[in-house]
């Protein structure tokens, strides 16, 4: 039995940050809007007890549980993938603010050259550098276009930072200026720049000082208390869509958020999404919720997933290359860089937060010549101090045993005595990496689980080379006595921990090589929009928040001018 | 305290337990059998303090050394045994059994996480999955301990070895050269050294890093709400932890 409810004129699957931003956006300009999630609602009062380690570092407190559902996961074609079965390996958040409660905030905008990646690579290098198999293509939107977008995203959440010289023009500076500069953040700077680099303060959602937001929110300042990433922040001075985006929209008495409440379907009629069919997570009870707009809001699993189970799009297959929901997934997990270890320097590195830290971007991009080099694209060098968690935390040189006297005695002495530089790089898209439906996993309600086929191309390993010569580089100016590399894993793991993957509803200029165009409305089906990283052709090499928060932005442009002109596509098709 | 054990004097005080054991008949072979009263003989006594709360005065007991999990003593010891090797006592500071990891990983092990209540469970389990819970592994795995040992080394159990005799047993089970039954030893060996880990560091409300001692030991200055004042010192500040209860508010 499906109870059939009002129609109204938009409903979200979500309420992280693009959902929040879709709220905000439309409620504002006077349409109601349904927000559907299939969490519980939060509010900061829920992080006041929140300074432990166990439960929200290493327990997921604010992740999405396994129990329903999960991912499956392969390498190859030729594998049959296996389930993400440990909660801790797969990384999504849950409950209003989703993934913008648990983030750490790093806020970089993609470089110009990300949005045209494969005309930027033709007319530099000749077809011939990009190898094959590997099928980046031009966003359909570029860094001028989508600029405005991220400076409201900016402005929205009160980023703190400084522009990095190398990054593509601002209209305007950064709300709040950046974090305070920790001693070994000034080594880092001294080092960069001792090599010929440009270091910045890596920006961040992790406010300065405090701040009201063109809407009226207020943002207070960080107290670099290090209960951040993976954390909700008690002193709301974390930009999160529940002190942000969702406040707006309540307060236009447009929005109503609907909590346990989890989208299975969009429905369909081969034209037009007429809404969308969802379940009370408690009771099973089924609910039809008609829409004039259905904002797909989830995360990009969730989007592809929704898309293959209502039978919307034609999915991609990498044997012929044809069809298009699914393709170019991609995931720039692994952390990888060098680890310097000092005898006489000890650093107060209980401090930090989600997304303290300093950068230079002299080797991301097409910011060096490529010519003589076997890869394209590159990877932003960095230094974090998150805060050295002590359950997590025992840095011992390699060669150190992982367990007994010898292990107790280094990761107590080095406890305090270490930097990390590690390398954020691109990981591009290959035509044998997708998402499609599990043949075999289910979730609780019976439904094909999405399944990931991924891997490292022999690319991304020669990126991944190069850039970790260059964190070596660093740390060993910055005087460690000791340096270890963290090596690259030949073979990604699948373990899913950062909430960092791409792609799979992509945009382009054209419905022949993307799902939806650069307002994020479906090529097909115009009055159905999908927001997020789905829309991602590549992965650029950093943090994704501000550039789906950008073109969330400029999907809500798009879709109240879709509301006020009585339809029809955005964008013409090539 | 229960409104029960209020009204059984016989549970207030070890001393009074040890007579109801006795004349419960519970004891075969100068064993205790059964699960919380197994405690009794582990040697660890349960501190008791006294407090006066307007006129009445009231026994409150610490059962933080008192065990959810574990049912068997032999086990438990085992446990105890190899947590202590992974995080040993010295001259740096306390083990993991001072800090009560064992403790720790035991009513873990007897919480939803220990039967893997946040996983996904659901089949077919395909080769190389473990089909079993937390709960099932750490259990499988410190009886697989004692086997070892007993068979090795003529009957001695695990924790009676020497600790040059305790560290290659532990590391054939690292190694993942020790037979279990669905799953690999080493993927046993990594939850255990997770879990003493977890044991010595985490938040003292969870049972383990007993007074912050793992915190004091690592300088780690534990649940504080800001660090707005350090931020530009370039020598290391040390500064004493708090604990989440310290956070309590009235």
């Amino acid at each position: 039995m499906v109870t059939k409810l009002p129609k109204v004129d938009i409903v979200t699957t979500g309420m992280g940050w693009t959902g929040g931003i879709v709220a905000a956006e439309l409620t504002k300009a006077g349409y109601h809007v349904v927000g559907l999630e299939r969490g519980v609602e939060r509010s900061i009062e829920d992080y006041l007890h929140g300074h432990d380690e166990l439960k929200y570092n290493i327990h997921k407190e604010l992740m999405q549980k396994l129990t329903k559902d999960t991912i499956t996961f392969r390498n190859t074609l030729n594998d049959a993938a296996k389930p993400v079965r440990d909660e801790g390996a797969f990384v999504v958040g849950t409950g209003t603010g989703g993934g913008g409660a648990h983030w750490g905030g790093q806020t970089y905008r993609y470089f110009p050259y990300d949005f045209q990646i494969r005309s930027k690579t033709i007319e530099k290098y000749g077809e011939s550098k990009i190898p094959a198999g590997v099928t980046i293509q031009d966003w359909g939107i570029s860094y001028d276009e989508i600029e405005p977008y991220y400076a409201k995203f900016e402005q929205m959440a009160g980023i703190s930072g400084e522009p990095d010289p190398l990054a593509g023009h601002r209209s305007i500076d950064y709300p709040t200026p950046p974090l305070k500069k920790l001693p070994q953040m000034k080594m880092f700077h001294e080092a960069a720049e001792k090599l010929g680099y440009h270091p910045f303060v890596v920006p961040t959602a992790n406010v300065s000082e405090s701040y009201t937001n063109p809407d009226g929110e207020t943002l207070n300042a960080c107290q670099y208390c290090a209960f951040c990433g993976n954390y909700g922040c008690e002193y709301g001075a974390k930009a999160d869509p529940i002190v942000t985006v969702i406040p707006t929209a309540k307060k236009t008495g447009n929005f109503e958020l609907r909590t346990n409440s989890i989208v299975t379907r969009v429905l369909y009629d081969g034209t037009k999404a007429t809404g969308v069919l969802y379940k009370d997570t408690r009771t099973g009870e089924e609910f039809e919720q008609p829409a004039d707009l259905v904002v797909l809001t989830s995360y990009i699993f969730n989007n592809v997933r929704l898309l293959l189970l209502s039978g919307i799009g034609k999915p991609y297959n990498p044997k012929t290359g044809e069809g298009i929901i699914g393709k170019n997934y991609t995931d720039h997990h692994t952390i990888t860089g060098a680890i310097g270890y000092f005898e006489e320097k000890k650093f107060n590195s209980y401090i930090g937060t989600g997304s303290l830290g300093s950068a230079f971007n002299d080797f991301n991009a097409d910011n060096f010549d490529h010519a003589n080099l076997d890869f394209i694209h590159g990877g932003q060098i960095e230094m974090h101090l998150m805060g050295n968690e002590p359950i997590a935390n025992n840095p011992a040189p390699f060669g150190t045993p992982t367990w007994g006297k010898e292990f107790k005695k280094n990761s107590l002495h080095y406890f305090y005595r270490n930097v990390t530089v590690v390398s954020q790089r691109a990981i591009l898209p290959h035509k044998d990496h997708y998402l499609d439906l599990d043949p075999t996993y289910t979730d609780d309600y019976g439904d094909p689980l999405i399944r990931v086929t991924f891997d490292y191309t022999e690319m991304d390993h020669k990126r991944n080379e190069f850039l970790v010569e260059k964190c070596n580089e660093v740390v060993k100016e910055m005087g460690a006595d000791i340096i270890d590399t963290i090596p690259m894993a030949e073979h990604f793991g699948g373990r899913f921990t950062f909430q960092h993957d791409g792609g799979g509803v992509i945009m382009g200029d054209s419905p022949d090589n993307s799902a939806v165009n650069n307002y994020m409305q479906m090529w097909d089906v115009d009055n159905l929009f999908v927001c997020g990283a789905s829309a991602f052709p590549h992965f650029g090499p950093t943090n994704p928040t501000p550039t789906v928060g950008a073109l969330a932005y400029r999907a809500a442009e798009g879709m109240i001018e879709y509301l006020k002109n009585g339809g029809g596509p955005l964008v013409s098709k090539k | 305290m229960s409104k029960q054990e209020k009204n059984n004097p016989i549970l207030d005080n070890r001393s009074s337990r040890r007579t109801f054991i006795k004349n419960s008949g519970l004891t075969v072979g100068g064993l205790v059998l059964g699960g919380a009263l197994g405690t009794l003989v582990g040697g660890k006594t349960e501190t008791t303090s006294h407090t006066k709360t307007s006129g009445a005065t009231h026994t409150a007991i610490d059962y933080s050394d008192t065990r959810q999990f574990f049912v068997r003593q032999k086990d438990f010891d085992a446990l105890s045994t190899a947590a202590e090797l992974i995080y040993p006592e010295d001259e740096h500071g306390p083990g993991a059994i001072t800090l009560g990891a064992p403790y720790f990983i035991d009513k873990q092990l007897a919480s939803p996480w220990g039967i893997s209540t946040d996983d996904y469970r659901k089949g077919p389990f395909q080769p190389g999955e473990v089909p079993l819970d937390k709960a099932e592994i750490m259990l499988q795995g410190v009886r697989k301990l004692n086997e070892v040992s007993e068979k090795e080394h003529e009957g001695t159990v695990f924790k009676d070895l020497t600790e040059e005799q305790q560290i290659a047993i532990l590391t054939s089970f690292q190694a993942g050269e020790v037979e279990m039954d669905l799953v690999n030893s080493a993927a046993f060996f990594a939850l255990l050294r997770t879990l003493t880990l977890q044991g010595c560091f985490s938040d003292p409300l969870y049972g383990g890093n007993k007074n912050m001692a793992g915190w004091k030991m690592k300088e780690f200055p534990g649940a504080q709400m800001s660090y707005t004042s350090y931020l530009e010192e370039e020598e290391f500040v040390l500064i004493e932890p708090i604990s989440l209860g310290g956070h309590k508010h009235s």
